[in-house]
C-alpha cells in the first residue's frame, strides 16, 4: 500500500492484516532493538499538540528518537500559531513542507479529518477530543496479545466511563475483528455505552452483557480495561463529582479474579485503580505504555516505508 | 384562490403541506428578482393537502437541498407554458452547507470557514453524519 500521504485517524483505517503486521513488527523491535535504532536517520517527525498530553506526546517522541529520527513540534495551542488564529489546514500545509511525518492532537473532534485533506506526508491522529485515539488502541491490542497470547477467545471487561471513553469504543471496534471474544460492559446508567456502539456488538453477533457491578463481573474476565471518568468530557461539574469515584479497583475486589487476568488502563489514572494494585502481577497498565511506544515505533516505520 | 400558470420557470409540486416556507428559505428564493408564488394547503388527490412553489425563472436549483427537505417533491420545468421535464427526488448522498453540526466539540465550531459536509448513513430514517466528528443529524431538525 502507498503510505506516502496516508492518514491514520481511526483504528479502523488499518486493516486486520496491517494490525497484525504492526504487532509482529513491535515484537521484533522488542527482540532486536539495535536492528531498528538507525532506521529513521535523517527523518523528522512533527508532534503538533494543541492540548496537553504528556504521555502520548513523549511516547511518540521517544519512539522516533529510538528509531534514530528527529522530532520537532509544540505542546499546547498557546505556543503554536493557533493562538494567532491559524487554521489546522494552514498549519498542516506548512508542516508538510518541513517534516516526513505529522502527529497531531487536537481538542476538537474531526480536526484530523481537516488535516488529512491537506497533508502531503503521512499523518497520525494522536487524539481528537472524545472522538478517536488510534495509537492508544494499538497499545491496548499489543498488550492483550502479549499477555494473553492471542486476540481471540477473550472475555473482555470494560469498566467505568463507557459513554465518553473513546478508547473503549476504539478497542471494541478493533477487537470485533477477532473471533470468539465476549464483552462485559460495566458502567453506571449515566455512562452506559452509546447505542451506536451497542449496535455494532449486536450486528457482529458476539456475546455481550451490560452490568453495573464490577464485583459480579470480575471472576469471568480475562482482561479488565479500566477507564477514568474524565472531567473534561462533562459540561456539569455536579455530574462529574457524583460519578467519578463509582468504580475503584482494589486488591479486595481482585480476590475473586482469575490468576492470569490482565488489568489495563489507558492512563492517566486518578483514583479508579488503587495504588495497592500496582504490585499485583496482573496489573499491566505500566507495561501497556511500553507496548504503546513500540507500536508507535512500528507505525512510524510502516508509514515511512522503513518496516522491511 | 387562483394563481396563474407560468410561461417559463419551475414548479415545485407535491411539497408536504407546511414545508413550502422551508423550501423558500433553503433555496434562498427571497434573493430572486423574478416572481415567486408560494401556495399553501392546496387540495390534492394523493396527499389530501400539499404546498406548491412556482418560480417564473429557469434557475439552477440545488436538488440535493430540496431532496433533503422533502424527497417527495416533484420538480417541473416549464417552457412556453408547457412542462418540458419532470424530476423526482431522493435523499442526497452528501449535503454540503445545508446542515450545521451542533456538536460543540466539532472542529467546525471553531473553524467556521470549513464547509459543513454531511453524508447519509440511513436512508429510511434520513440520518446524516457529520464527516468531521461523526455526529448524527436527523431530518426532523429541518421540520
Amino acid at each position: 500500500m502507498d503510505n506516502s500521504a496516508r492518514s491514520i485517524i481511526n483504528i479502523l483505517d488499518l486493516s486486520t492484516e496491517e494490525l497484525d503486521h504492526l504487532m509482529d513488527l513491535a515484537d521484533d523491535i522488542e527482540k532486536n532493538p539495535e536492528k531498528y535504532q538507525d532506521r529513521c536517520q535523517h527523518k523528522q517527525l512533527a508532534t503538533l499538540f494543541y492540548e496537553p498530553s504528556t504521555r502520548t506526546r513523549l511516547s511518540f517522541e521517544s519512539a522516533m528518537l529510538s528509531l534514530g529520527g528527529q522530532v520537532l513540534g509544540f505542546a499546547g495551542a498557546s505556543s503554536s500559531s493557533a493562538s494567532k488564529g491559524e487554521s489546522v489546514a494552514d498549519t498542516i500545509s506548512v508542516m508538510s513542507n518541513y517534516v516526513d511525518l505529522i502527529v497531531m492532537r487536537h481538542p476538537k473532534e474531526g480536526a484530523p479529518v481537516v488535516a488529512s485533506m491537506h497533508t502531503t506526508v503521512p499523518f497520525i491522529n494522536a487524539g481528537d477530543g472524545g472522538h478517536f485515539h488510534p495509537t492508544q488502541t494499538l497499545a491496548d491490542l499489543l498488550t492483550i496479545r502479549r499477555t494473553r497470547g492471542s486476540l481471540s477467545g477473550i472475555t473482555l471487561g470494560l469498566c467505568g466511563d463507557l459513554k465518553f471513553g473513546r478508547t473503549v469504543h476504539s478497542l471494541i471496534d478493533a477487537m470485533l475483528r477477532y473471533p470468539d471474544n465476549k464483552y462485559i460492559l460495566i458502567s453506571p446508567t449515566e455512562l452506559r455505552i452509546p447505542e451506536y456502539e451497542l449496535d455494532k456488538l449486536k450486528a457482529a453477533g458476539v456475546s455481550f452483557q451490560e452490568t453495573k457491578s464490577l464485583e459480579e463481573a470480575i471472576p469471568q474476565l480475562d482482561v479488565l480495561y479500566m477507564t477514568r471518568v474524565q472531567k473534561e468530557r462533562f459540561f456539569n461539574e455536579e455530574d462529574y463529582l457524583r460519578l467519578k469515584d463509582i468504580y475503584i479497583l482494589t486488591p479486595e475486589k481482585l480476590e475473586n479474579a482469575k490468576a492470569d487476568l490482565a488489568i489495563l488502563h489507558p492512563l492517566p489514572r486518578v483514583n479508579e485503580i488503587s495504588v495497592a494494585v500496582d504490585k499485583d502481577p496482573r496489573a499491566k497498565y505500566f507495561y501497556q505504555t511500553l507496548c504503546g511506544k513500540q507500536m508507535r515505533m512500528a507505525l512510524i516505520l510502516y508509514l515511512l516505508g522503513l518496516d522491511k | 384562490m387562483n394563481v396563474d400558470g407560468i410561461e417559463n420557470g419551475i414548479v415545485l409540486d407535491h411539497i408536504k403541506a407546511g414545508k413550502a416556507m422551508l423550501v423558500y428559505k433553503y433555496l434562498q428564493l427571497d434573493k430572486l428578482d423574478s416572481q415567486v408564488a408560494l401556495i399553501q394547503n392546496c387540495s390534492s388527490r394523493k396527499m389530501k393537502r400539499k404546498d406548491i412553489v412556482k418560480i417564473s425563472e429557469d434557475l439552477d436549483i440545488d436538488l440535493d437541498v430540496l431532496g433533503y427537505i422533502d424527497s417527495g417533491i416533484t420538480v417541473n420545468y416549464i417552457k412556453n407554458g408547457k412542462r418540458v421535464e419532470k424530476k423526482t427526488l431522493s435523499l442526497p448522498e452528501t449535503l454540503t452547507n445545508v446542515l450545521k453540526c451542533k456538536n460543540p466539540r466539532c472542529i467546525t465550531s471553531i473553524e467556521q470557514e470549513l464547509p459543513q459536509v454531511f453524508k447519509i448513513v440511513d436512508r429510511n430514517k434520513a440520518l446524516y453524519r457529520c464527516t468531521y466528528c461523526d455526529t448524527i443529524v436527523r431530518n426532523e431538525e429541518l421540520s
